[in-house]
């Protein structure tokens, strides 16, 4: 499979496909079975690419005893912006109004936004994202993915992981997993057509049950 | 707590030795107990919060999170030494100046040597937790490293039992562990006005034990896992 530059591409599938480790593998933290992965040109996990990869793990892994603000600029400072991409950061995903509340009092699709300001805060050229709207209401993440669609706009990729096949309509290209496979790259529209369903999740089943029988027969 | 607790402690020990008989001439029993407080309590201490702190770092995946940034693995133990470190500084400060200025506490050497000691055995409380946390899977197991690493060689440093009196084979297991070189090097300050070859030793070898320690928890943090 490739990821064409400046797009976004939905990494789909359900709960348990491999989708997570495929991501890991993606950002490094993956010991990698088989196979090679390149990114942006170089194998993965190479040092030249933590400065130019931002990644969203699926759990908000943000430090519970610190602000919002704390958390967003210690990330900052990692990649070696300063205070002021954290603050614009945090404004991107809607939180400036408690930008000071301790982020062990925040509500679960809170923590996920700060945690998604800490992977935005250094304007990366690929961002991975792991889930990043579960738990979030509609509001939310029409929002959201407007702004990845704004995003890559600017010329981001981004990588996003989903099982809710809804959301594929706002990415361009398509994968589609299944038992640490992938089934099928393509787009919403080829999907569409290609199996004759109109809602994309029952496409997704569609080409699940077609791919099952030829491994049958 | 981490600055407070070790005066408190220390306190605590002045007003129970207050009234103890000890034969005359000899130094009294708070001032082994507090000399062996000073040194040690930044060994233990540092070693709990060091353990526990980088074992929730790599069980809340921040650590995975941290290891996909370009911070290398050096720096991040570099700057959790340094900060447990300047934590561990304060609090040797706070417990030798209520303990020098107070409490009537003496040493034959300077204060500054019981300090110094204090701050390399902080160090080695910091390498250590840094290395039992990559073994620990919850926190709960962390803090079970506590009587597993800690104790023992709190008990064959030589606090209850003076190291000579014991057994051979004890003698040996002792002579392999950090806090007995760490209890000798106080031990010598309190008791000798200059600095003698046998605490420059032993503050080398504690300082080799923590750098050793240290070096091993590097090799702990792998950034790809399966």
């Amino acid at each position: 499979m490739r990821v064409a530059r400046g797009s976004i591409t939905g990494l789909l599938g359900p709960s348990g496909c491999g989708k997570t480790t495929l991501i890991r593998c993606i950002v490094g933290t993956q010991l990698i079975a088989s196979g090679t992965v390149r990114v942006l040109g170089l194998p993965a996990g190479s040092s030249p690419l933590r400065h130019r990869i931002g990644y969203l793990p699926q759990d908000p892994t943000i430090y519970n005893d610190l602000r919002i603000v704390d958390n967003v600029r210690y990330f900052a400072a990692l990649y070696g912006f300063d205070s002021d991409a954290a603050y614009s950061a945090i404004d991107r995903v809607g939180l400036s109004d408690h930008s000071t509340a301790y982020c062990g009092n925040l509500s679960g699709g809170q923590r996920t936004r700060v945690s998604l300001a800490c992977a935005l805060v250094c304007r990366p050229e690929l961002l991975v994202l792991d889930e990043p709207t579960v738990g979030l209401d509609p509001v939310l993440r029409a929002d959201l993915w407007e702004q990845f669609t704004d995003l890559a706009r600017g010329g981001t990729t981004l990588l996003v992981s989903s099982h809710v096949m809804d959301e594929a309509d706002h990415c361009g290209d398509l994968l589609l997993m299944r038992d640490g496979l992938l089934v099928a790259q393509t787009t919403p529209n080829q999907l569409r057509e290609d199996t004759g369903c109109t809602s994309l999740e029952d496409a997704f089943l569609s080409i699940i049950t077609r791919n099952t029988t030829r491994q049958a027969g | 707590m981490i600055l407070v607790v070790p005066v408190m402690v220390i306190t605590l020990m002045y007003f129970m030795f207050g009234n103890a008989p000890h034969p005359p001439g000899a130094p009294t029993p708070f001032h082994n107990a507090c000399l062996i407080l000073l040194g040690l309590f930044p060994l233990f201490l540092m070693f709990i919060i060091t353990s526990i702190t980088m074992q929730r770092e790599r069980a809340s995946g921040t650590l995975e999170r941290i290891l996909t940034t370009p911070l290398r693995r050096l720096d991040l133990l570099i700057a959790y030494g340094t900060a447990f470190s300047i934590a561990a500084a304060t609090q040797a400060v706070l417990a030798c100046g209520v303990s020098f200025w107070l409490l009537g506490f003496d040493t034959a050497g300077s204060p500054v040597w019981v300090f110094v000691i204090a701050i390399v055995n902080a160090v080695l409380g910091v390498g250590l937790g840094l290395l039992c946390s990559a073994f620990a899977r919850t926190e709960f197991q962390a803090v079970q490293f506590i009587p597993l690493v800690m104790v023992p060689q709190l008990l064959l440093a030589g606090i209850i039992v003076p190291r000579a009196l014991m057994p051979t084979w004890l003698e040996w297991i002792s002579n392999m562990l950090p806090a007995s070189y760490a209890l000798e090097a106080l031990q010598q300050v309190g008791a000798h006005t200059d600095l003698t070859g046998v605490a420059v030793r032993d503050i080398a070898v504690v300082l080799g034990f923590a750098l050793a320690a240290l070096c091993l928890a590097a090799a702990t943090l792998h950034r790809e896992t399966p």
